[in-house]
């Protein structure tokens, strides 16, 4: 299952956490920071794997973003590096071109694209036509 | 689909997070922050009611400002009122800071659970996905016991819209997995195990989630979702790829769904129904077929979507292990992907094959592609795949190619990443003697592991290698000389140099022949190294020099003027100091007969699983997954590939310090094997047993406990690790407990750690702590035999109404047991309510191809959750006299069976875990005790009193507590002590 859901800048600044287990503040801090440093200094011939704690890691790099998914060890790695870009695809498609500062200025609308992909650790919905139509229906409501 | 812009809706949150990035300086965002906050402060406190907007805008300016990492002390209540808005995007704000910002403020949680039940009530499937997602999101267990009967209700609804369905079938996997209990299992189990069979693919997607996790504790009640995932998954297999529009993802048809689906069937072994299997084996078939196809698309996407299928399906195919034909199949597959030009599918790839090269079917498809494994660990850019091909070769090793390998690996060594070169040298070692024909050859590896990577090697890698020179007069002489040329170089680690004065001093006889390794050469050689070294080595040196005069009379003078030197027999280091005081009187008052005598060699050390071995296990760290896969790739070596040699081993091993003479401590064997390396785990358990019994001495708890935490720093999250549900088999497969599961049942009543069992295959040791209603016990399983132990695997089980009595959860362990090698279980026991029988162990592997199965009585009785009271001798009787009825008494008057030492009596009470109360019995032979039995349920107050009579050798034993079965079973238990 989904440990936790990280979004992060270059520098280090978080663009979304969404947490499937529960941390203290300060184990989240130190999370966030580790997660940082261990993707951070890997570079294009890496894997899209690290090893992290005792789970792993499962990232990708957008530009200057990098979309982690810590999972379980014995998780599928592709389905989820998959399932990032799948994420990402529908970020782009409901922001338009989805791009940092729109994860910044809508930092609560990212959580219910999350929520409607992602639940309680797990996968919920892959379908971008039905992801997207369902974000369109709620964006209509007041 | 229109764009959302910036912020839009709410214009002063996008003003305010502007402003917070202009902030040029730290000090100027804390300073607008402040502003904000007062502003949001006054105006919620204001005389004029807000509007929802308002409120709205404020609440997420809040959320905002947390998120930025500040501390968020008001708003909550403003946040709760939110969600009785009927206005979705206030809500929506309202649910996001509950979720985000949850605390257990009781007053706050009643009125969150009052909205969420509303939203949950409302019939609109956009507020209860809200409701739904804010239970999964927080999962609390407030939130469990007010909504984990709903969901299930709303999960299998006829008229719940498709995404509350999806919704609710999470929810309910985060409750179930935060609190088991409060998820009533019931006639809606069955119609969730349907779901596989739903139109909708997003609910599919879902409800396997749930399944999956529900299966693992109830197995045989979700036996139908097999047959079910099978045919769900062959109609997406082969489906076209275009088939299933919405959910086909990239050309590949519905491939997170296949992932999910192929995992759901590795919780089961393959489906017994021939048809079903059939049509599994063909989507297993086609799965590795579309890997040969060319791609219909270039994009890594597909590749990827494809691919996740297909590692998912090798999973399964090597979980099964009975299918040899896809099993090569599966092999030469990942063998293509060993030289993609993806560094993730070379990755995968060398990560699978690990497990494939445990299989007896596919362990020689997996040797045929050594030598792009090799290349692998020679070129690879990432470390981490790199360590992959180590791992993999280390799986695949046999007497076959152990020399290859371990010489790959040795020349690796140089080159290696700090961060494993530790592990590689434990690998190698390990399969050095694990596969040595020759013991030179084992030999030289060593000494080149200590000349490559000295700092890595670590004591349990140099012990070793003495334990088996010393046990093996064949290789002797070999590696005397061997130590003897590798001294010669100038600069030689200090490794070296310990190894090399430990057998020079016991076997540097057999090379003194040769003029130019005479007694008088070899000793200034070694002595040449002496002041370099750390107070350890010249501790052990000193051993040497003592050896030496006995081994080489020649040498007496010269040694002797060493050890009088002022330089050791003023040493300003006390064991240096003592060593050179008591060898020099030794060496001149002893006559050669007793000299002889006392500096006799070593004695063979006691054969016990390789320390090196346990080493790398508990370098791999607690994490459940990684000691399984540990179990299969330490597989590789089973005998299967050639047998094994049974190689001598142990555990014991002298620690550098240690006097390897034994002058000060009687016998000399004894001392040679006591000082076992500290923070051994191993040693610690296995020596608890014999010695533990005569003394019952309290255990030092702190110890013990620091003891057993995960090694890993990082053991918060390591704590959070699912356990494995303890699964009950149903009473059939279960033998009766063995004759003498009672008695050794028994012995444990008065203390939490030793020997549980122990035939010759196997023996079971035992450390437990209880602390109030909670115990957590750690079972090592140790396999004494020189052959794996397949499918290894216990389990618990509760007998009759044990079950509402006792909880036990137990994690996996892995299902071989290598010959020498133990394994680690822990059991997390928590007691509901008083019980009088125990639970059961029931043991099943295969040895050597013969099944074997044990039944014992796990050590866990009612009075280990005992709390001791201190009372004085008033309250004691007033309590007494409180518990008259009659059958609040059990008594018993039997024989002493033991000799009657009060002192012992006094140990065993105390480890029976009563408090004992001093003056309070008028005759003072007398023992009385008092303490409280701790449940979840109730607590039972215990008094006992113990009364000895000496002369007719036997006692009185009076139990009074507040509940009749436990008064008569807590006799029973403690009248068997003594």
């Amino acid at each position: 299952m989904i440990r936790f859901i990280l979004i992060q800048n270059r520098a280090g600044k978080t663009r979304l956490a969404k947490w499937y287990m529960q941390f203290d503040d300060d184990e989240k801090q130190k999370l966030i920071e580790e997660v940082h440093a261990v993707v951070t200094v890997r570079d294009a011939k890496h894997t899209n794997f690290v090893e992290f704690r005792n789970f792993k890691i499962i990232y990708r790099r957008y530009a200057g973003l990098y979309f982690c998914i810590c999972v379980d060890v014995s998780d599928n790695n592709l389905a989820y590096l998959e399932a990032i870009h799948n994420f990402v695809e529908v970020l782009n498609e409901y922001f338009h071109n989805v791009c940092e500062l729109d994860l910044v200025f809508n930092f609560y609308k990212v959580y219910t694209v999350v929520d409607e992909m992602f639940l309680a650790g797990e996968i919920r919905e892959t379908s971008q036509t039905k992801v997207l139509k369902q974000l369109l229906m709620l964006q209509s409501l007041e | 689909m229109p764009a959302v812009s910036k912020g839009d809706g709410m214009r002063g949150l996008a003003v305010f997070i502007s402003d917070i990035r202009n902030c040029k300086s730290k000090e100027a965002e804390i300073k607008r922050i402040n502003k904000e906050l007062a502003n949001i402060r006054s105006k919620f406190k204001g005389d004029k009611a807000l509007d929802g907007y308002s409120k709205k805008k404020y609440v997420c300016k809040l959320l905002f400002i947390f998120l930025l990492g500040h501390d968020i002390d008001f708003g909550h209540m403003e946040a709760v009122n939110l969600l009785s808005s009927n206005k979705y995007t206030e809500k929506q704000i309202g649910y996001l800071f509950i979720s985000v910002l949850v605390n257990s403020n009781s007053e706050l949680i009643r009125l969150i659970n009052n909205a969420i039940k509303n939203d949950l009530a409302s019939r609109n499937p956009t507020f209860m996905c809200l409701a739904l997602h804010c239970i999964a999101n927080v999962g609390s267990r407030e939130m469990g016991e007010a909504f984990a009967a709903d969901i299930p209700r709303i999960l299998v609804a006829g008229d719940s819209m498709d995404s509350v369905k999806q919704s609710a079938a999470l929810c309910l996997l985060r409750l179930y997995k935060a609190s088991p209990d409060l998820v009533p299992m019931g006639e809606w189990t069955a119609r969730v195990v349907h779901l596989l069979n739903d139109q909708h693919m997003g609910v599919v997607t879902a409800a396997v989630s749930l399944i999956t996790c529900l299966c693992k504790k109830n197995p045989d009640d979700f036996k139908t979702c097999i047959s079910l995932a099978v045919s769900r998954l062959s109609r997406i297999v082969s489906s076209a790829s275009t088939d299933l529009q919405d959910y086909t993802y990239y050309f590949v048809p519905a491939p997170w769904l296949s992932v999910k689906l192929l995992r759901l069937l590795q919780c089961y072994p393959p489906p017994e129904d021939a048809a079903v299997k059939g049509r599994l084996v063909e989507c297993l078939e086609t799965v590795l077929n579309k890997a040969q196809e060319p791609p219909k698309s270039k994009k890594v996407q597909h590749s990827n979507a494809k691919n996740a299928i297909l590692f998912e399906t090798i999973s399964l195919i090597i979980h099964y292990d009975s299918e040899p034909n896809l099993l090569v199949r599966a092999c030469n597959q990942l063998g293509q992907f060993l030289q993609h030009r993806e560094t993730n599918l070379r990755y995968l790839a060398l990560e699978s094959m690990c497990t494939l090269a445990s299989s007896e079917f596919s362990h020689e498809a997996v040797k045929t592609h050594i030598d792009t494994v090799i290349n692998a660990l020679k070129t690879e850019r990432d470390v981490s795949v790199r360590q992959r091909a180590a791992d993999l070769l280390y799986a695949m090793c046999d007497r076959s190619n152990a020399k290859q390998i371990v010489s790959e690996m040795l020349r690796y060594l140089e080159t290696a990443d700090y961060a494993i070169r530790e592990e590689i040298v434990l690998k190698v070692a390990i399969l050095a003697e694990k596969y040595a024909v020759d013991y030179s050859w084992y030999v030289d590896t060593i000494l080149n592991l200590i000349r490559i990577a000295g700092d890595y090697v670590s004591e349990e890698v140099w012990y070793r290698v003495l334990q088996i020179v010393t046990n093996r007069d064949d290789v002797q002489g070999y590696a005397a000389k061997t130590v003897f040329e590798a001294l010669q170089a100038p600069a030689c680690h200090e490794n070296m140099v310990k190894v090399g004065g430990y057998i020079l001093g016991e076997f540097g006889n057999l090379i003194a022949g040769d003029p130019r390794s005479s007694p008088p050469v070899q000793f200034s050689l070694l002595h040449s190294k002496f002041h370099l070294c750390s107070v350890a080595t010249r501790a052990l040196l000193l051993s040497t020099y003592i050896k030496f005069i006995n081994l080489f009379p020649e040498t007496k003078a010269t040694i002797q003027g060493v050890l009088r030197a002022g330089s050791q027999l003023r040493n300003a280091d006390v064991e240096l100091q003592q060593r050179a005081v008591e060898y020099l009187t030794l060496s001149s008052v002893a006559s050669t007969d007793v000299l002889a005598t006392v500096l006799e060699e070593m004695p063979p050390f006691p054969e016990r699983e390789s320390s090196i071995l346990a080493k790398l296990k508990r370098k791999k760290g607690p994490g459940a997954a990684s000691s399984l896969d540990d179990g299969r790739r330490d597989a590789s070596s089973n005998d299967i590939n050639g047998g094994v040699e049974p190689t001598p081993s142990t555990v014991s091993t002298p620690s550098p310090s240690a006097d390897l003479l034994g002058l000060r401590a009687a016998p000399p064997p004894a001392a040679a094997t006591a000082p076992a390396s500290a923070g051994n785990l191993l040693v610690d358990v296995f020596s608890d047993g014999p010695a533990a019994q005569p003394s019952l001495g309290p255990t030092p708890e702190e110890a013990f406990l620091s003891e057993l935490e995960p090694p890993a720093p990082e053991s918060p999250m390591g704590l959070l690790a699912d356990p494995a549900p303890a699964s009950d088999p149903g009473p059939e497969d279960i033998g009766p407990p063995i004759p003498e599961a009672d008695e050794l049942l028994n012995k444990f009543v008065c203390k939490n750690n030793g020997v549980l069992f122990e035939n010759q295959l196997l023996q079971i040791g035992v450390k437990s702590e209880f602390r109030q209603n909670l115990g957590r016990m750690y079972l090592f399983y140790g396999n004494k035999t020189s052959v794996q132990f397949q499918n290894f695997s216990p389990t618990v089980v509760h007998p009759g109404d044990l079950q509402t009595q006792l909880a036990v959860q137990t994690k996996r362990v892995a299902a071989q047991v290598d010959g020498g090698a133990q394994v680690q279980q822990v059991l997390n026991i928590e007691c509901l309510r008083d019980f009088l029988t125990p639970p059961l162990l029931s043991l099943r592997f295969r040895y050597g191809g013969a099944p074997q199965s044990l039944t014992l009585k796990l050590p866990v009785t009612i009075n280990k959750f005992f709390q001791p009271t201190e009372m004085a001798a008033q309250d004691f009787f007033q309590r007494w006299k409180q518990l008259s009825l009659p059958l609040q008494e059990a008594q018993k008057i039997f024989k002493a069976n033991h000799p009657m030492d009060a002192e012992v009596t006094k140990a065993k009470l105390l480890g029976f875990g009563s408090a004992l109360l001093d003056n309070v019995d008028p005759n003072p032979e007398n023992f009385v005790g008092a303490g409280i039995i701790q449940t979840k349920a109730l607590q039972v107050g215990c008094l006992l009193r113990l009364e000895p009579n000496a002369q007719a050798q036997m006692y009185r034993l009076t139990l009074r507590t507040s509940k009749e079965p436990v008064s008569r079973h807590l006799c029973e238990l403690l009248a068997q002590q003594f």
